[in-house]
């Protein structure tokens, strides 16, 4: 009983959007660290690790979250936070990013922070595909982007780095 | 209501469609350590702990509120970008920090009340990061020498025996490393530039350098905890000269600032930049006690 009411809250977490790459889901982004219910009442506790330190989309997830499982009929409903381990660009898993490329944004290379410079492997525009791309701006429009430009399609794009 | 805490409060708010609740994105502010075990760690004080973690939180609290300063100010679009995202990191870290600090001091005390009703002789910042902005100049030779600094800190503070320091030191190590790689390349860049900017970059150096010394120079709960800044210095001066050789500047053959009595800002002794930084920082939440956003 407590493990299939298990699987249905943490399916139902797995599908919460991320507020701010809402393409993704807290699962497909490694935000969600693990969803429990107690044996005893029911009640289920969600833990989610954000990403960078300052992110201030982490209201906005646990109340994300706690909503959708009230509205599956989870009456009692904690979201803690999980800081450690901390969370890492590997965690976004095949299928996020897979839509981040989908939806324009170039995903991470696997490996995390490895060294920033100088080396650097090439990134792809995820609009034509051209290996042919600049950065413009290592700190874009949140945390955890950074900005690119194309320079064969010249069409610019946002990239999630590795962390 | 089934918890205490603000995101289920701002849930109950009122039904209706998702997020109708909130105001503002980014507001409902809550405890950055929600749910993390709170205990102090086996054979370490945790008033010493508490001391510890309000040094480095201050540190990082000063040096973001400088940057945000630069909102509006800045050379670039870009550079504005990249400045707030640097304050960013800087505060997120900050609020894990005042906020374990107020977990362990007994106090009660909230990350809020601690950043907003201190007096200026409680914070525990170091000198360097609490100086007036100056020029883009400065603030690039500032963030290179914290940076650099920090980045060897956090590394070794991983695996510390109290786990949210432990925790703080493994994300914000590798936010450091971008936050360092930043401040390499625009020192590069106005130092190896023009004649203005290097002669900009060299005044800037020879401003702020005396002030690294500080971050090297140990306080005695430093040292019972067992990070001793010392143990910073050489590997921070060997990064630093790498990239002023590369960046065309010389390395300052500079004494470290003098301490006042032997007392500087681990000691809450501050320059006389602190007290207008402070102001900005705490006149809101000081005007409307208690008010939340």
């Amino acid at each position: 009983m407590v493990s299939t009411l298990r699987e249905r809250a943490r399916e139902v977490a797995a599908a919460v959007p991320d507020p701010e790459l809402p393409m993704l889901t807290l699962e497909d982004l490694g935000v969600l660290a693990e969803v429990d219910v107690a044996e005893a009442d029911g009640a289920v506790t969600a833990w989610l690790t954000p990403t960078y330190s300052g992110c201030p989309a982490v209201a906005e997830m646990a109340a994300d979250v706690a909503r959708r499982l009230r509205a599956a009929g989870f009456a009692d409903v904690r979201v803690r936070l999980r800081i450690d381990p901390p969370w890492s660009s590997d965690r976004i898993s095949a299928e996020g990013r897979r839509k981040l490329a989908a939806a324009g944004i170039a995903p991470p290379h696997p490996g995390g922070l490895l060294q920033l410079a100088p080396t650097r492997r090439a990134v792809a525009c995820p609009q034509c595909g051209s290996a042919d791309t600049e950065e413009l701006s290592r700190f874009g429009s949140t945390a955890c982007k950074s900005l690119w430009r194309c320079r064969s399609c010249r069409e610019p794009f946002d990239r999630i780095k590795e962390i | 209501m089934s918890d205490d805490h603000v995101y289920l409060s701002l849930t109950e708010a009122g039904p209706g469609p998702e997020g109708e609740a909130r105001w503002a994105y980014g507001t409902g502010f809550a405890d950055p350590l929600l749910g993390v075990d709170a205990a102090a760690p086996k054979g370490i004080d945790p008033a010493d702990l508490a001391a510890y973690c309000l040094m480095l939180g201050d540190d990082v609290l000063v040096l973001s509120q400088r940057l945000i300063q630069w909102i509006t100010r800045a050379p670039e679009l870009e550079e504005e970008v990249a400045l707030a995202n640097l304050g960013l990191d800087l505060l997120g870290q900050a609020r894990r920090l005042l906020t374990r600090a107020g977990q362990l001091d007994g106090s009660g005390r909230g990350e809020d009340e601690l950043a907003y009703w201190r007096e200026e002789s409680a914070y525990r910042n170091v000198r360097l990061v609490e100086l007036e902005n100056g020029d883009f100049a400065q603030c690039v030779v500032r963030l290179l020498l914290f940076a650099t600094a920090r980045e060897e800190l956090y590394r070794r503070l991983v695996g510390h025996a109290d786990p949210v320091l432990s925790a703080v030191a493994a994300l914000g190590v590798k936010e450091l490393a971008y936050h360092r790689e930043y401040a390499s390349s625009w020192a590069v860049r106005l130092g190896d530039g023009t004649e203005e900017s290097h002669r900009r970059m060299r005044a800037a150096l020879d401003a702020l350098w005396p002030w690294l010394e500080e971050l090297f120079t140990p306080h005695e709960v430093e040292l019972r905890l067992g990070v001793d800044p010392l143990q910073l210095r050489e590997p921070v001066l060997a990064s630093l000269e790498q990239v002023l050789a590369e960046a065309t500047l010389p390395v300052p053959d500079l004494p470290g600032r003098a301490y006042v009595n032997g007392r500087a800002g681990r000691h809450g002794v501050h320059t006389e930049a602190m007290g207008p930084l402070l102001a900005e920082l705490q006149v809101v939440a000081r005007a409307h006690p208690g008010a939340t956003w």
